[in-house]
């Protein structure tokens, strides 16, 4: 059965503390930390964008890959800041890891869930017996306009996981959507910020969308909460993801492994691909992983993951890096997001 | 740089493939098509450097052309690669943190920007381990 061969993720070293926005912005600073359930995020350096980012994903999945990167017969890159408005990521990466030229590319987009939009692509193309391989990733550089409610988690990172048949470490035992067309947060084209519906973006957006996925994926399995050692959702905060994990049956040992947006802040597409790294990371041969990604506008992708042998040569130690990290105070991060804007 | 001049370059930038003589196992980076040692019994094949190397000397640059300017101060040093051959290229931490002797890797980066309208180049830097 199909399913990730070999995972790696990659957030910037850089974090800016929640408190340090706040103060910035004559904010309560333990509100600010409290309501969203955020200590820190990360922040990208001066030289980073998502194809970077994209790239440096790609390459810690090759380096325990069993293939290298022209075993790839598809590349595709979920993103919602894309460094170009037409011009594709998937092939900057597709050349950085060996790929071209006999292949597939594009650039997904599906606000935060573009990433597992692509799994679900290149499992299609695997099963279908199109291509050995596919890399799927999902990576943001989000922007959130200053003083803005997103500006307290907008953060970076980004997962690439290698979908094939052969050397499968994580079995994909299903997948199903849910998708409707809700206008809880969108970007006109040349715009910088994004415009969000507020309290729109919870109950009738997240919590629906997700909780439809899961509950529909269950159900054609035939499995419940109980039969999951790990439960990993997007996490646009530190409570989103935690509520709906609840709501639907799973309790804390299972979400705590996958659970980076207290630290990390809602890295957009990465979120819920870097809480599967983190989770591939620890999980072991014959454990199951429940998953669920969320995009707005809006839809949710669950998948079911059966953990193989083979799992321990994959490991990446994605947590090890956030021990290595340097603070930031609000003059530097302005610099680094480059909105001291320089004519 | 022009695109078309940018683009002939993209596996030497992104990958940093080189070459080698297997005459007398000299790796070239930037690649040569011919060894200066062996000359007509050359025997050369492309390379992929794995890009672990050592800061080899160093500087560090306050004052750029304006397209680099946004990144002052960077480090700009020359690292010998482990395969032997030798590179310039920016690290890419602050002023007074990186040292020769220092051991690095190749990351993936902005390299240069075109402005708003151009397009972006990526290659190349490096970071220690
Ligand atoms: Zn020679």
């Amino acid at each position: 059965m199909a399913g990730i061969v070999s995972y790696g993720g990659y957030v910037p070293r850089y974090r800016i503390r929640t408190r340090e926005i706040a103060e910035m912005w004559g904010e309560d600073a333990d509100a600010m930390e409290g309501g969203l359930r955020v200590e820190s995020k990360s922040v990208p350096d001066e030289d980073e964008d998502t194809a970077t980012i994209s790239v440096e994903a790609a390459r810690t999945a090759f380096e325990n890959a069993p293939v290298e990167g022209d075993a790839l017969g598809a590349v595709y890159v979920g993103s919602e800041s894309h460094p170009y408005a037409v011009k594709p990521t998937a092939t900057i990466v597709a050349a950085s890891v060996g790929a071209t030229p006999l292949m597939t590319a594009a650039d997904l987009e599906f606000a935060c869930k573009a990433g597992t939009a692509g799994v679900q692509a290149a499992l299609g193309l695997v099963e279908a017996g199109r291509i050995d391989y596919g890399l799927a990733i999902g990576a943001d550089v989000s922007q959130g306009a200053p003083g803005d409610a997103l500006e307290y988690s907008a953060a970076a990172g980004g997962a690439a996981f290698v979908i094939g048949d052969e050397g499968v470490v994580a079995e994909i035992e299903d997948t199903t959507s849910y998708t409707s067309d809700t206008p809880d947060f969108w970007r006109r084209e040349g715009e910088r910020y994004p415009q969000h519906g507020e309290r729109f973006t919870g109950k009738p957006a997240y919590f629906k969308h997700t909780e439809g996925a899961s509950k529909a994926l269950m159900e054609r399995l035939g499995t419940s909460p109980d039969d999951y050692d790990y439960a990993v959702f997007h996490q646009p905060n530190g409570k989103f993801p935690v509520r709906v994990a609840q709501s639907l049956g799973f309790d804390e040992e299972q979400y705590e492994t996958g659970l980076l947006s207290p630290k990390i802040g809602n890295t957009y597409s990465g979120a819920s691909p870097l809480g599967l790294v983190a989770t591939l990371d620890e999980a072991e041969t014959g454990d199951r992983i429940f998953f669920a990604s969320f995009g707005s506008g809006a839809g949710s992708d669950a998948f079911s993951f059966s953990v193989k042998d083979g799992i321990d040569e994959r490991r990446t130690g994605l947590k090890e890096t956030f021990e290595d990290v340097e603070y930031i105070d609000y003059a530097q991060y302005a610099k680094h997001k480059g909105k001291i804007r320089r004519d | 740089m022009t695109a078309p001049r940018f683009w002939r370059k993209i596996n030497q930038r992104y990958r940093l493939v080189g070459t080698e003589c297997r005459t007398c196992d000299t790796a070239f980076f930037p690649p040569r098509d011919l060894c200066p040692e062996c000359r007509r019994e050359s025997d050369i094949a492309e390379k992929a450097f794995s890009g672990e190397g050592e800061v080899v000397t160093k500087t560090v640059v306050h004052d750029a052309i304006s397209d680099y300017d946004a990144e002052t101060p960077y480090t700009l040093a020359v690292v010998e690669l482990d395969e032997g051959a030798r590179i310039t290229a920016q690290v890419v931490e602050g002023d007074g943190e990186v040292d020769v002797g220092d051991r690095v890797e190749a990351c993936f980066r902005r390299v240069r920007d075109e402005g708003e309208e151009g397009i972006v180049q990526y290659g190349t830097k490096f970071e220690r381990v």
